[in-house]
């Protein structure tokens, strides 16, 4: 009974892949916008775990899960308004006040919660699955794909709208010119500034959608660091999509499974050292990164600031 | 009949002044743009002709004075602004998205709502490519395009909102003369159809060719005009000789750009590039099979139109980037599989084009940017360890030498002007015995009294025996110092020829590929 | 300290060092201002908390030393930072490099201490230490120097491995059977880096000292440290001017977290005498800001890790006497590099109007 081909094993792991995958999707399709206009969000994993945070905090304090998502995102957003301050406005480097906010988000969250939360560690309201009439129904498959919470179908509509943002209109367009041409962009009557502010604070929005999903669906509690590197995970995966965002799914839920992966096999019975599975993800990314990385595709703009009078 | 001059200008700039650090960049400039006029601006780089296309473009804000249009006072706060008042510019430098299709390049900017109109947009460039009467794909991908055909999308573009200015900066830069030609033949059209032309260029020649009004620009200022019926009333010689005046003030003997050739040239072959092949990313060569030799103190000037694989030659001769077959002699020696350094202790020189991208680095000093080829040489580092005084003292000796004009050797080279860092280069390339110098459109960039200052060390240095590899876009400057010229195009190098008068219509029909020579 | 660098520019240098120091100090006023208003709205007195900071860091003599202990690993992740930045590579991956040189180290040690004397076993320690940090940036450098792979991704995510890495490798192969909590076995407390007057303070800070020292000489006195610089300002420049890229940015990988890896060994060997899995203490990223702050500057780094050594030590005491958790010194980095990004960009400006 006890088996990698296990109804138990194979369910386990669709369905911890889609609850790990779906942050990874929200976060990496934010970052695959700012990305395509031409600003390396390092501080990605800030604003997850400062969403994770906004997220526990809004859940509790409003006991509903979407509220909850909906305070996440707002926070994510507001921290991404210092990449737009410091990095949009004022051409600072962006690596180090990405840095700067990851480092910052983390040990601001972590105090918060040791001062406010620590001795009660409360629970957020459980969610609310929704089973898909008759996906569900299909046998494995099923039930580990098509019976969550709706915020994790959302994500599937989010990829969707964005890439036909990207592709069908106006602000898509500037959107790219912004990070492969930024002097074109502002000679045809575009504003570089003003379109790399939404970009960046559309990021901070999804990140910190999906830093709340990893609370409110995922772990059901805030611990300290919860995002667990979840946001530079999701900075290779837009690295890796190449501006083609409608993959960031299909990578993004491989990549939830690899993180899964481990609890699948202690149900299934299969003893292999914690450690090693853990590893197995990012060891594959490195594996992929020397494969496909020569090929990758980088705006040409990446992490460049933009100065009109300057060429 | 009304004539253009009668009619209320376009547009008009009153008395705009723009300043910068140390610069004035513009001085109480008065300009009309009337419809049905071409209105050449002409004048050296850093005349202030940039800056006065940003302030008309909305690029750039001036610090007094003001803009009308069609006798409204406007304000320009961004490019956005003057297009939607029907100002367009063409660049001198390609603006456009090279990822994008044609169409998304039209539409940028544009339509900033949430869906795009692509159909209005179709027939919208259907009806712009018949008055300029071109063809244009609007699925293509603008990096896919030719330089020319680009040129013409960004024409488009700059009429797209409105037929009133076209602003054309250095629009024949990166174009054969038969290109050229086709692009006059465009803007007439346009004028005819009733647009103001604003053409901006540093050559004379073609500032009268095809303006109808000619005002020359000077440190800021405007220094003369030649009006229509000036235009039209006075031989084309006496025009000439008034508008050099008015470019270079009263000593217009230093214009003479003529650099006197050298005959000495001896028999002895010192370089030779054998069938060298250089493969690129895609199916076609970058360099395909070139070949050439060279003997001592001989100038071989490369003509092409830029990006035909001028630059790679340059590259692969100096040693930094690998052939993938062929051979390349120094001295009857093969060179193809040393390194940069190797080549350059030899006497192999490369005197690139990018001048702040590859050949200076910025914040260091004029005397470490002299030495950025020889770090960890003697005598400059001795075990290893930096001897500044050995090194400061290289550098005064050159400054001196190659008059570069510095307060001292210590002031980082990003403070100095276009000229000087050339200038630079120029000296450190050519210190302790050169004998294969690949020069990179040398004088791009400077105003003519550099460029001849640049010109006639290159010729010098020939005569002394340097055996001289010249790239140039200017035919005129290889018609001037070369002994023999070949054409790249696409990869291929032609088969060098001597020069004599006259060739340029010649080279003209190789730089496109026309066999019909 | 001779003038070091008199062929970069000509500005006196009184005003250099005067405008330099007050940038410094802006970012760190501003830290401690909006530091103290987050633990007002916590509801605890600042200046309890700073003033607790400083006295438990600084002022008590066993802060003090544990200060000083505390600057030894951290001065040497700089050293190999201050060779990494200049030359415009973002090592980020210093916390892995760190933990896998430790935790070989930790396993090396006590099997090799009784076999040969002190100075055979802290050599080998720090040779290997070095050694296997930097083969921990091997592939960071490989997929950067011929494939132009962006390092910050790869090396954040040998990071990620390395953690794991060196559980794994504690929890299976260097585990001490002796103990039920997977960990290495204990150097012995006689067989650590010896201590210098007559204090807890050991040798490894007078390493870190020399090595900050040596890097800011090579740097700027050696041709290698010109290339290096050259290579970051400009690239291309580099590549004009003939100098070989690949091996260059070998040797800055394998410097850089060979630097990470030798402080993890003199941690190991000079402090905690063993690993336990999952052991992570997380300093690299919070080196980086300390580093840029003082623009890679000998003098300037080793008077920015004191204070933050300062602030780490008496954080620790402070945060349990104000009954928060100990985060603070996290918090306050960040709002360090944001205050650092702001004063930058204030100088900039300043510059600006000066030239004109």
């Amino acid at each position: 009974m006890n088996g990698l081909f296990s109804e138990i094993f194979i369910s386990s792991l669709i369905s911890g892949g889609v609850i790990a995958g779906i942050p990874l999707i929200y976060a990496g399709l934010g970052e695959a916008i700012s990305e395509r206009a031409g600003v390396l969000n390092v501080g990605l994993e800030g604003m997850m775990i400062g969403g994770a945070y906004g997220g526990f905090v809004g859940g509790l304090s409003f006991n509903s899960t979407w509220l909850g998502l909906i305070c996440g995102a707002l926070t994510g957003m507001i921290i991404s308004l210092f990449m737009v301050v410091l990095c949009v406005r004022l051409n600072s480097n962006q690596i180090v006040v990405g840095i700067a906010i990851t480092l910052g988000a983390e040990g601001v969250t972590a105090l918060l919660h040791g001062a406010i939360y620590a001795d009660t560690y409360p629970r957020v309201p459980t969610v609310q699955q929704v089973a898909i009439p008759l996906l569900s129904d299909i046998p494995i498959l099923g039930p580990g794909l098509f019976n969550h919470h709706l915020s994790a179908y959302l994500a599937v509509i989010f990829v969707l709208f964005v890439s036909w943002v990207l592709k069908s209109t106006g602000i898509g367009l500037s959107i790219k010119a912004a990070g492969d041409q930024p002097h074109a962009l502002e000679a045809a009557g575009g504003d570089v500034h003003r379109t790399r502010t939404i970009a960046v604070l559309s990021t901070g929005l999804l990140a910190g959608f999906g830093g709340a999903f990893i609370v409110l669906v995922g772990a059901g509690l805030f611990v300290p660091f919860v995002t667990n590197g979840k946001g530079f995970i999701a900075i290779v995966l837009a690295m890796l999509v190449r501006g083609r965002v409608k993959w960031i799914i299909v990578a993004a839920v491989l990549f939830g499974m690899s993180l899964s992966l481990t609890t699948a096999l202690q149900l299934a019975g299969i003893d292999i050292p914690i450690d090693l599975v853990l590893m197995l993800p990012f060891v594959l990314i490195i594996i992929v990164l020397f494969v496909f990385g020569r090929r990758s595709y980088l705006p040409a703009a990446l992490a460049l600031p933009y100065d009109r009078e300057q060429h | 009949m009304v004539t253009a001059t009668e009619l209320t200008p376009t547009a008009e700039l009153i008395g705009i002044t723009k300043k910068y650090p140390g610069v004035v960049a513009n001085s109480d400039i008065h300009l009309s743009l009337r419809p049905g006029e071409v209105h050449s601006l002409l004048g050296e780089n850093g005349a202030g002709k940039s800056t006065l296309i940003g302030i008309l473009s909305g690029m750039i804000q001036p610090d007094a004075g003001e803009i009308r249009i069609s006798g409204e006072l406007v304000r320009f706060e961004s490019p956005r602004d003057a297009l939607e008042r029907g100002i367009g510019t063409v660049y001198q430098h390609s603006l456009l998205v090279p990822t994008l299709t044609v169409l998304d390049n039209l539409l940028l900017g544009v339509d900033q709502g949430w869906k795009l109109g692509r159909e209005v947009a179709t027939t919208r460039l259907q009806e712009l490519a018949t008055l300029l009467d071109v063809e244009i794909d609007p699925s293509a991908v603008v990096g896919d395009l030719a330089l020319g055909q680009r040129q013409q999308v960004e024409i488009v573009r700059a009429l797209w909102r409105g037929e009133g200015v076209l602003i054309l900066d250095e629009p024949t830069s990166m174009l054969t003369p038969q290109g050229a030609e086709k692009l006059a033949q465009v803007v007439r059209r346009l004028v005819s159809k009733g647009l103001a032309v604003v053409f901006i260029t540093h050559k004379l020649n073609e500032a009268l060719d095809l303006g109808d009004r000619v005002t020359v620009l000077r440190r800021g200022k405007i220094v003369g005009e030649v009006s229509p019926s000036d235009m039209l009333s006075k031989d084309r010689k006496a025009i000439t000789k008034e508008v050099l005046q008015m470019i270079f003030g009263e000593s217009t003997k230093a214009s003479n750009t003529t650099v006197a050739k050298h005959v000495a040239k001896s028999d002895e072959q010192v370089f030779r590039v054998d069938q060298v092949l250089v493969a690129g990313s895609e199916l076609h060569l970058v360099l395909d099979k070139v070949s050439f030799a060279l003997n001592r103190g001989e100038i071989l000037g490369i003509a092409g139109i830029d990006g035909n694989g001028q630059k790679e030659l340059a590259e692969v001769l100096s040693g930094q980037r690998k052939v993938d077959s062929g051979e390349i002699q120094l001295d009857g020696k093969s060179i193809q599989l040393l390194s940069t350094a190797a080549r350059q202790a030899l006497g192999v020189r490369y005197v690139t084009d990018d001048r702040l991208g590859e050949g200076t680095v910025g914040p260091l000093s004029i005397a470490l940017n002299i030495v950025l080829k020889r770090v960890g040489e003697a005598p400059f580092w001795q075990r290893s360890w930096i001897k500044n005084n050995a090194i400061r003292e290289f550098a005064r000796v050159l400054i001196k030498q190659h008059d570069v004009r510095t307060p001292n050797e210590l002031v980082a080279i990003s403070n100095l002007s276009g000229g000087n860092i050339q200038k630079v280069i120029l000296a450190r390339e050519l210190a302790l015995n050169p004998r294969v110098v690949i020069y990179n459109k040398p004088t791009y960039g400077l105003d003519s009294r550099t460029a001849y200052v640049v010109l006639a060390r290159i010729a010098e240095q020939a005569e002394s025996g340097v055996t001289t590899i010249f790239i140039s876009t200017e035919l005129s400057e290889i018609v001037a110092i070369c002994h023999r010229v070949a054409v790249m195009y696409r990869g291929q190098l032609s088969e060098p020829i001597d020069v004599r008068p006259g060739i340029e219509l010649q080279l003209g029909a190789l730089m496109t590929g026309s066999t019909t020579v | 300290m001779t003038n070091t660098d008199q062929l970069q520019t000509a500005e006196s240098r009184f005003t250099r060092i005067s405008r330099s120091t007050i940038t410094a100090m802006i970012p760190v006023i501003g830290a401690i201002v909006i530091g103290g208003l987050l633990l007002m709205t916590l509801g605890r007195n600042p200046f309890v908390f700073f003033g607790n900071m400083i006295d438990h860091g600084l002022i008590s003599s066993l802060g003090r030393q544990e200060t000083l202990i505390r600057m030894a690993p951290l001065l040497l992740i700089a050293s190999g930072l201050m060779i990494a930045f200049p030359a415009g590579i973002w090592n980020l991956g210093t916390d892995g490099q760190f933990v896998m040189g430790g935790v070989v180290v930790a396993a090396l040690g006590p099997e090799m201490a009784p076999h040969v004397n002190g100075f055979v076993l802290f050599l080998t320690l720090f040779v290997v230490g070095f050694a296997v940090g930097a083969i921990w940036s091997l592939v960071p450098a490989i997929l950067k120097a011929w494939y132009g792979i962006n390092e910050i991704i790869s090396t954040l995510m040998l990071t990620f491995i390395g953690l794991r890495f060196s559980a794994l490798l504690v929890k299976e192969y260097f585990f001490d059977p002796e103990t039920t909590v997977p960990q290495t076995r204990v150097l012995a407390v006689a067989d650590r880096l010896p201590r210098m007057f007559s204090s807890r303070v050991h040798i490894g800070l007078v390493v870190g000292l020399v090595a900050i020292i040596a890097v800011h000489f090579m740097m700027r006195k050696t041709a290698f440290g010109l290339r290096l610089q050259i290579v970051g300002m400009n690239p291309k420049a580099a590549v004009h001017a003939g100098m070989k890229m690949k091996p260059l940015t070998i040797a800055i990988f394998t410097l850089s977290s060979g630097f990470a890896g030798l402080a993890a060994a003199v941690n190991v060997a000079g402090v905690d005498g063993v690993v336990r899995a999952e052991w992570n203490p997380a300093i690299g990223l919070l080196v980086v800001p300390l580093v840029f702050l003082a623009r890679f500057h000998a003098a300037s780094v080793i008077a920015f890790i004191a204070a933050f050594a300062v602030f780490q030590v008496g954080g620790e005491s402070a945060s349990r006497k104000s009954d928060i958790p100990n985060f603070m010194v996290l918090v306050m980095v960040g709002l360090l590099l944001i205050f650092m990004a702001l004063g930058e960009y204030m100088q900039l400006r300043s510059s600006r109007k000066h030239q004109s």
